[in-house]
C-alpha cells in the first residue's frame, strides 16, 4: 500500500498507517487467550484539511473500532496515526490531552452519550474548562452561547438537561461539545443513525455547513451507503477489518468494482419506482472475524469468486484506475442481478 | 370482504383527563393476499395501530374509545378472550423488529415453531413440519438447526425463525412491524427476498411497518402514511412514490438522500416530530410545513379522497 502514503511536502491532517487492533478472546477455565478478534487489520488512508471521509460496512466490520482507535479511545495493536505529522499513538497523560482539542468525536446515540445529570452549559463548557479557553466566566459564557447558535439551539437551552430535549436536539448538543474545543478533525460515528428520518437531514446539512465555515474534516462513519454518498468526497468501503475499496464518493456508486461493494449498493431499497434494478442477494452472513475465511475475507459469499484462487490468496489492495483502489483478484467483473444465486430448492 | 377493516380506530393512553390519544381516527383496509406499507416515523402510533389488529395493546394503559376492527368481518374489540387466543397467531400472525428479543433464549428454536404448530394446527406438530417451514423460510440444513439456541444463530437468522414461526399458523394476515430495521442491509436485502417470495407462494395479506420509504417501492401495493396519530396520505404505493401529495409525504421524500443524488443540501424538514400528548391544533404537520396557512391550525383536516384510490389530509395538496 506504498502507494497510497502522501509525498512528503504535502502534508495531511491525519495519516493512518497499517493500524491494526486486534481484541484477545479467552477462553476455558485459566482464561489463556488463543485467538484474537482481528476488529480492524492493516488499514491505511489519508485525510486531507475540510475534507469529509465516508467509511461504510456492516455491523462488525470493525467501523466503529477503527474510528474509536484513531482518537485512541481503544488502544490500536500495531501501526501509526499521525495528525499533521505528529504519531499520537505513542503519546499518552497530559501531551495525548493537549492534542486531543484537535480531534473530537461525535457518537451515534444521542442519548447515551451526554450525561443525563448534567445541564447543556455543563456539557458544553467542561470542554472548555478542561482544554482553559476561556480565561473569565462571562467569557465563558459567551462561548457556550455562541456555539448553541452555532448547531441551531436557543441560548435559553443551556440550563436544561438532556432529557429535555428531542433526539435531533441531542445530536445538535454532541456537535455544540465536539466544536467548543475548535478541532480540526471530527470522528462521526452513524450520527444520524439513530434520528427520525425527517430530523436525519437537518443534522447532515448542519454538518456540512459547519465544515463550510470551519474547515473541519471529518471521518463520517455510517452503514448508509446513500448518506455516505450525500455528504463525503471519498468513501472507503469495509469488510471484516478490511478496507475492501477506496474511491471517489461518486465513482463509488456508479462504477463500483469490488463485488462486495457492487452487493451493497444493489441491496439499499430504492425509492424509485421506475427503477429496473434487480438486486443482488448475497448468500449467507458476515463471517466471524476471529476466524476469517483464508484467502480473500469475501470469498464464500461472493458470486463471482473463482476456486481455489480466491480461496487461497489474499487480493493485494491496488490501484485499479485513478484514485481507485480496491482488493480483489477479479476487481470490475460485474455481478450477474439474478435473483438469490444461493436459492433453496422449492419446498 | 376484506380480509381486515380498520374504522375510524380512536384509542387513548390513559383515561379521562390523563387520555393522550394515540390513534385518532385511522381507518385502513387489507384485501385478501395485498401487501399494505405504513409508513411513519418515531411515535406516530404506526406499530400501536398493528398491535390492536390482534389486540395486543394491554388495556389498560390502552383504552379504545372509538371504531372497529373487521377481521374476517368480526370485530377485534368485541372479542372474548378465548376467541382472542385463535386469532393471535393464527388468522394474524406478527413478526417483531427484534428478532434476538423475541425468541425464548432458553428453548431450542425447533421446539418455539412446535409451540405453535400445537396451539393452531395440532395434527401437524411434528419435526418434519418444523423442517418443511425452516426450509421455507430458506435455512440451510434444518436438520441439525432444530436444536439450535436463538443465541447460536445471526440475526438474520433469527428473523427466519420468526417468520416460520409466525408462517407455522398458516396466518391470512402476516403483521411485520419493522423486520429489518436491526439488520445489515445484505441481510434486509435477504429477508424482504423472502417475504416477497413466501407472499406468492402462500397468498397471505401482509401488514409491513416501516420508516424506510425505499422498502415501500420494494414491497407494497398500497401505502398509508401516518403522522402524530392519524393516516395523512392513503394511495396505491408505485402512484405514492412517484408523485407524493401530501405535504409531509414530499418533504419527507425530498429529505432522505438518494444514491446517485445530485443535490448539494437536503431539504430538510424543520422542528421535530410532534410527541403523544403535544399535538398541535388543527392540522398537525401545520407547524412544519412548508405550505401552511393560517387556517391549517384551525380543524383538523378531513381525510379525502382526491384522485381515485388516493386519499389526502390536506386541503392544499395542489400547492406545490
Amino acid at each position: 500500500m506504498g502507494q497510497m502514503s502522501v509525498l512528503e511536502n504535502t502534508m495531511s491532517l491525519l495519516e493512518v498507517k497499517n493500524l491494526k487492533v486486534h481484541f484477545p478472546v479467552k477462553h476455558g477455565m485459566f482464561s489463556r487467550v488463543h485467538e484474537f478478534v482481528k476488529a480492524v487489520d492493516d488499514v491505511s488512508f489519508a485525510i486531507e484539511p475540510g475534507e469529509t471521509l465516508g467509511l461504510v460496512g456492516e455491523s462488525g466490520c470493525g467501523k466503529t473500532t477503527l474510528g474509536r482507535a484513531i482518537v485512541r479511545l481503544v488502544e490500536p495493536t500495531a501501526g501509526r496515526v499521525l495528525l499533521s505529522g505528529e504519531d499520537i499513538t505513542q503519546m499518552n497523560g497530559s501531551v495525548l490531552r493537549t492534542r486531543r482539542r484537535k480531534f473530537q468525536m461525535i457518537f451515534q446515540d444521542p442519548y447515551g452519550s451526554l450525561n443525563p445529570r448534567m445541564t447543556v452549559e455543563q456539557i458544553v463548557g467542561e470542554a472548555l474548562d478542561i482544554h482553559k479557553l476561556t480565561d473569565s466566566k462571562s467569557a465563558r459564557q459567551k462561548r457556550i452561547t455562541e456555539l448553541l447558535k452555532a448547531v441551531g439551539l436557543d441560548a435559553v437551552y443551556a440550563q436544561r438537561y438532556p432529557h429535555e430535549f428531542s433526539g435531533g436536539q441531542r445530536q445538535r448538543i454532541g456537535i455544540a461539545r465536539a466544536l467548543a474545543v475548535e478541532p480540526e478533525l471530527i470522528i462521526c460515528d452513524e450520527p444520524v443513525s439513530a434520528l427520525d428520518v425527517s430530523v436525519q437531514a437537518q443534522i447532515i446539512n448542519l454538518l456540512q455547513d459547519l465544515q463550510q465555515q470551519r474547515g473541519i474534516a471529518y471521518l463520517f462513519i455510517a452503514h448508509d451507503l446513500a448518506v455516505v454518498e450525500h455528504i463525503s468526497r471519498r468513501v472507503m468501503v469495509m469488510y471484516l477489518g478490511k478496507i475492501v475499496e477506496t474511491a471517489d464518493a461518486r465513482t463509488i456508486i456508479r462504477e463500483p468494482q469490488h463485488p462486495y461493494t457492487q452487493a451493497l449498493i444493489s441491496a439499499i431499497p430504492e425509492v424509485d419506482p421506475e427503477s429496473k434494478r434487480q438486486r443482488i442477494i448475497l448468500p449467507g452472513d458476515v463471517p466471524s472475524p476471529i476466524h476469517p475465511p483464508s484467502g480473500c475475507p469475501f470469498h464464500p459469499r461472493c458470486p463471482i469468486a473463482q476456486l481455489p484462487k480466491c480461496q487461497e490468496e489474499f487480493p493485494e489492495f491496488r490501484e485499479v484506475a485513478k484514485n481507485h483502489f480496491t482488493s480483489c483478484h477479479f476487481a470490475g467483473t460485474k455481478i450477474e442481478a439474478s435473483r438469490n444465486p444461493a436459492r433453496r430448492e422449492a419446498v | 370482504m376484506n380480509l381486515l377493516e380498520i374504522k375510524n380506530l380512536k384509542m387513548d393512553f390513559g383515561k379521562n383527563a390523563d387520555a393522550l390519544r394515540a390513534v385518532d381516527g385511522v381507518s385502513l383496509t387489507i384485501g385478501t393476499g395485498e401487501t399494505v406499507c405504513l409508513v411513519g416515523e418515531s411515535g406516530c402510533g404506526k406499530t400501536v395501530t398493528a398491535l390492536s389488529i390482534a389486540r395486543l395493546v394491554p388495556t389498560p394503559p390502552a383504552n379504545y374509545v372509538g371504531g372497529e376492527i373487521l377481521l374476517n368481518g368480526r370485530d377485534v374489540l368485541k372479542m372474548s378472550n378465548g376467541e382472542l387466543r385463535s386469532i393471535r397467531g393464527g388468522v394474524v400472525s406478527y413478526v417483531f423488529q427484534e428478532p434476538g428479543a423475541s425468541l425464548n433464549p432458553v428453548f431450542r428454536i425447533g421446539n418455539q415453531i412446535k409451540e405453535s404448530l400445537k396451539l393452531h394446527r395440532p395434527e401437524k406438530a411434528t419435526n418434519d413440519e418444523v423442517i418443511r417451514l425452516l426450509k421455507l423460510v430458506g435455512i440451510p440444513a434444518p436438520e441439525s438447526r432444530i436444536k439450535n439456541y436463538p443465541f447460536e444463530m445471526s440475526g438474520g437468522m433469527q428473523q427466519r425463525v420468526m417468520i416460520a414461526m409466525a408462517l407455522a399458523s398458516e396466518p391470512k394476515l402476516l403483521v411485520a412491524d419493522e423486520p429489518t430495521t436491526a439488520l445489515d442491509v445484505t441481510i434486509q436485502a435477504q429477508i424482504l427476498d423472502l417475504l416477497g417470495e413466501l407472499k406468492q407462494r402462500l397468498g397471505m395479506a401482509i401488514l409491513l411497518i416501516t420508516h424506510n420509504l425505499g422498502i415501500v417501492g420494494d414491497m407494497a401495493d398500497r401505502v398509508a402514511v401516518m403522522y402524530a396519530g392519524q393516516i395523512v396520505e392513503l394511495s396505491p404505493a408505485k402512484e405514492l412514490l412517484r408523485r407524493p401529495l401530501h405535504p409531509y409525504t414530499r418533504a419527507l421524500m425530498a429529505s432522505v438522500p438518494k444514491l446517485h443524488g445530485t443535490a448539494e443540501r437536503l431539504s430538510a424538514i424543520p422542528g421535530n416530530v410532534p410527541r403523544i400528548g403535544n399535538f398541535p391544533p388543527g392540522c398537525r404537520f401545520a407547524p412544519r410545513c412548508p405550505i401552511a396557512k393560517p387556517e391549517c391550525s384551525d380543524k383538523i383536516p378531513e381525510l379525502v379522497e382526491v384522485e381515485a384510490g388516493r386519499w389526502v389530509r390536506c386541503p392544499f395538496w395542489k400547492t406545490p
